[in-house]
Formats: C-alpha cells, sequence, structure tokens
C-alpha cells in the first residue's frame, strides 16, 4: 500500500511541477501540431490514405521524445533524484511515477493530436484508438527508463533519441498495422507483449540505472 | 594462443570445403557459396550479444566489476560481427536478386535494426562517466538488447502484412549432409574466431586498465 502512495506522490510531484512551470506540455501540443501540418506539405496529393497513418505514428513518436527527452534532466540538474535515491522509498516506485506523469502527458498531447489528424487526413478510427492507447504505455514504460539513462550522460538531450527510436519501431509496426493491417486484433495484442515485456524489464531494473 | 590457432585452422578448412567439396546449389549456383560464411557470421553475432548480456546479468546480479569489460567486449564482437552480416547479406541479396538491399529478407532488417541498437551502446557508454554506475546503465542497456531481438523479429514479421508480401524465401531444398557438414565447420570456426577476438581484446583492455592504475599510482606517488 505505500508502494502505491509513493508512487502516487511522485506523478504527483511531476505534474504539479508542469502546472507551475508550464514548460513540457505546451510545447509537446504545438510539436505535434506543426508535425501534423509540416506532414500535410510532405505528401504528394496522390499519396494513399494509408500513408498519412504512418505520419500519424511518426508525429506520436516524435512528440514523445520531445516530451520525455527532458523527463530526468531537473531531476539530475536540480540533484533531486540523490535525494529520491536516499529517501526510503522502493527505486522501482521512482520509475512508475514517471511513467504514469509521462502517460499524462501523452495522453494530453493525443488528445489534441487525434483530432486534429482527423481534420486535417481522415477520420481515426477505433482500432486506431487502442492501439494508441497501448502504444503510449509502452513508450512511457521504455521512455522513463532510457531518459533516466541518458540523463546520467554528457551527451543527455543528443543520446536520448538514439537510445529510443530503434527501441520504439515495434511500436511503430504495431500501431501502423492495427490501422492498414487486415488483422488489426493481431497487431494490438502485439502492442499488448511489447508493454507487458519491456514494462516488467524496466520496473525490475530501474533501480540499477540510478542508484550510485 | 591456442585458441587462434584452432580459429585459423577451422575456419580454413570450413572455408576450404566451401569452396572446393561443398556440392553446388542447383538453384542458385556458385553465388549460393556466401552462405557458410554469412550465415556463421550471423549466429556469431547473436552469441555475441547473447554473451554480452549473460555477462551483464551476471554484474547485476553479483556486483563483480570484471563482468563489466566481458559485457562490453562480447557485445563489441557482437556489433563488428552483426556489421559482417550486413555486409555480407547485402553481397548476397546483389548476387541473387540483383539489389543491394531488400526489405523482403527478415533478418538482413533485423540486423538493422541491432545495428541502430548496438550503435547507440557505444553512444550510451562513451558518454557516462567512469565507474561501477556506468557498468550497470551499460548492463541493463545490453539486458534490453537481447529482449530486443525477438520483439523485433516478431515485429519485422507481423510488418510484412502490410509493407509487402514476402517475394524471396530461402526455404529451398533441404541442406544435404555435405553442405550441412561443411556450415557446421564454418561456424565453428567463426565462433572460434570470435572468442580469438574476444579475449585478445579482452587481455588488451585489461592491460589497458592495469597501465592508468600504475600510472596513477606513480603520479599520486
Amino acid at each position: 500500500m505505500t508502494y502505491v502512495r509513493d508512487v502516487a506522490a511522485l506523478a504527483r510531484k511531476d505534474l504539479l511541477l508542469e502546472l507551475r512551470a508550464r514548460e513540457t506540455l505546451p510545447a509537446m501540443l504545438l510539436f505535434v501540431l506543426a508535425t501534423l501540418v509540416a506532414f500535410r506539405f510532405a505528401l504528394p496529393a496522390d499519396a494513399s490514405e494509408r500513408a498519412s497513418v504512418g505520419l500519424l505514428w511518426v508525429a506520436i513518436l516524435f512528440t514523445a521524445l520531445l516530451g520525455i527527452t527532458r523527463a530526468f534532466i531537473p531531476e539530475r540538474e536540480q540533484r533531486v533524484l540523490d535525494g529520491l535515491v536516499l529517501a526510503p522509498v522502493d527505486r522501482s516506485a521512482i520509475w512508475l511515477g514517471k511513467v504514469l506523469a509521462t502517460l499524462a502527458f501523452l495522453g494530453a498531447a493525443e488528445l489534441v493530436a487525434l483530432p486534429a489528424f482527423g481534420l486535417f487526413f481522415e477520420g481515426v478510427t477505433w482500432n486506431t484508438v487502442a492501439a494508441v492507447v497501448l502504444a503510449d504505455v509502452g513508450i512511457s514504460a521504455v521512455g522513463a527508463i532510457l531518459a533516466a539513462m541518458a540523463a546520467a550522460g554528457r551527451a543527455r538531450e543528443l543520446l536520448f533519441p538514439i537510445l529510443f527510436l530503434p527501441l520504439s519501431l515495434p511500436i511503430l509496426v504495431g500501431g501502423v498495422g492495427a490501422a492498414v493491417g487486415d488483422d488489426p486484433a493481431r497487431y494490438l495484442a502485439f502492442l499488448a507483449l511489447y508493454d507487458g515485456v519491456f514494462a516488467i524489464l524496466a520496473w525490475a531494473s530501474f533501480e540499477y540505472v540510478v542508484t550510485e | 594462443m591456442s585458441v587462434a590457432v584452432a580459429a585459423a585452422v577451422v575456419l580454413v578448412a570450413g572455408v576450404a570445403l566451401a569452396l572446393l567439396w561443398a556440392p553446388e546449389d542447383d538453384d542458385q549456383g556458385p553465388s549460393q557459396r556466401i552462405f557458410y560464411l554469412h550465415v556463421p557470421i550471423a549466429l556469431t553475432a547473436y552469441a555475441g550479444f547473447g554473451w554480452g548480456a549473460w555477462k551483464a546479468l551476471r554484474l547485476l546480479w553479483t556486483g563483480g566489476q570484471r563482468y563489466d569489460l566481458e559485457s562490453y567486449t562480447a557485445i563489441h564482437m557482437g556489433t563488428i560481427f552483426g556489421t559482417l552480416t550486413l555486409v555480407t547479406g547485402s553481397i548476397w541479396a546483389r548476387t541473387s536478386w540483383g539489389v543491394w538491399w531488400s526489405w523482403g529478407e527478415r533478418q538482413l532488417v533485423l540486423f538493422l535494426i541491432l545495428f541502430l541498437f548496438y550503435a547507440a551502446y557505444f553512444m550510451l557508454r562513451f558518454s557516462l562517466p567512469d565507474g561501477p554506475g556506468r557498468a550497470r546503465i551499460s548492463a541493463v542497456y545490453a539486458l534490453f538488447g537481447v529482449v530486443l531481438i525477438p520483439i523485433s523479429f516478431l515485429a519485422i514479421r507481423l510488418a510484412e502484412n502490410f509493407i509487402h508480401p514476402v517475394v524471396f524465401t530461402r526455404d529451398g531444398p533441404q541442406m544435404s549432409g555435405d553442405m550441412f557438414f561443411t556450415f557446421c565447420v564454418c561456424l565453428a570456426g567463426m565462433l572460434l574466431l570470435a572468442g580469438t577476438l574476444y579475449l585478445n581484446e579482452l587481455a588488451g583492455k585489461r592491460l589497458d586498465l592495469r597501465l592508468r592504475e600504475l600510472r596513477e599510482a606513480l603520479e599520486l606517488g
């Protein structure tokens, strides 16, 4: 029970920080809109509607990239992480709190992105919505631990996209497949498998990333 | 030293068998013989990644710092052999299908993703300050790698359904006994070669580390 309370407190800290500073979320919202507009001009007029689904997923991944890159940098710069590691909480709770906060940011960005996509390109199916929800879990789970790894190094912002993109390619496959594939359920199941496998791995190994 | 000699002998024997003794493939002709290099190289790359992840697991489990260098060196070997897999696969694709790259070839696409992933491993490692923190973070990343291999393979198979259908398959005639024997010799040779390189590099890196420690001790003294 204390575990749940720790996680909630940590997630609340991130959300409160965002409410006061308003740094990440406005940037994500503007970025996803700007990306969709840019894609409108990147697609030739006779491109198939299916191609635009792929672009939606690229926009989602890049927006996540923008939001998660800085997830652990304030913690490192202000030495919050030292305090958190010393605090009597399970270290995986730090990861889970960050995952929940990231999920909230991603969800808010997609609440804008999906209607905008429907407006600019074509309607969004329920399959795509389900795939986005499943993908968000995987993106946050993998993103939070990789951001902690990248923040420990010198390159930081530069490093995170390079770590994140190869690992997120399966998410891209699952998301696009759920929209255009013959059998969307298979792709949704694949996304769920990805979420499960990587969430367990990240949850179990996070303490080694932050222990000094 | 004895591993190096064994690697040289077995590898030369394997190449000789592949070029002179193994029967010619009915379909592909002489170009099929690159199979005896390409596939053992690919399996050796997997062995490198797997060995690196195993050492990473040992590091996290026991905290023994020597596993860090072993894991790093194994992944270094895996990446070198993985790059060779891409090169030999590309050459094979050119001779059999006339193109340097085919997205229909699952193993090649998988190696491209793995190449990107493990190239980032080195970026990560060189960005982190030296010490036990770097060892642990590198180890966690190495574990993500071995989990990514099957997940990516599954993703590539799923993606074929909507990107484009499989045009080329390699499930031609079953391998004959002669071919399989040649393949096994080549695989053993390649693994021995990787083992030799691994032991050499490990010894070199340990020497480096020792030298640095001695130098620091001298400067302090």
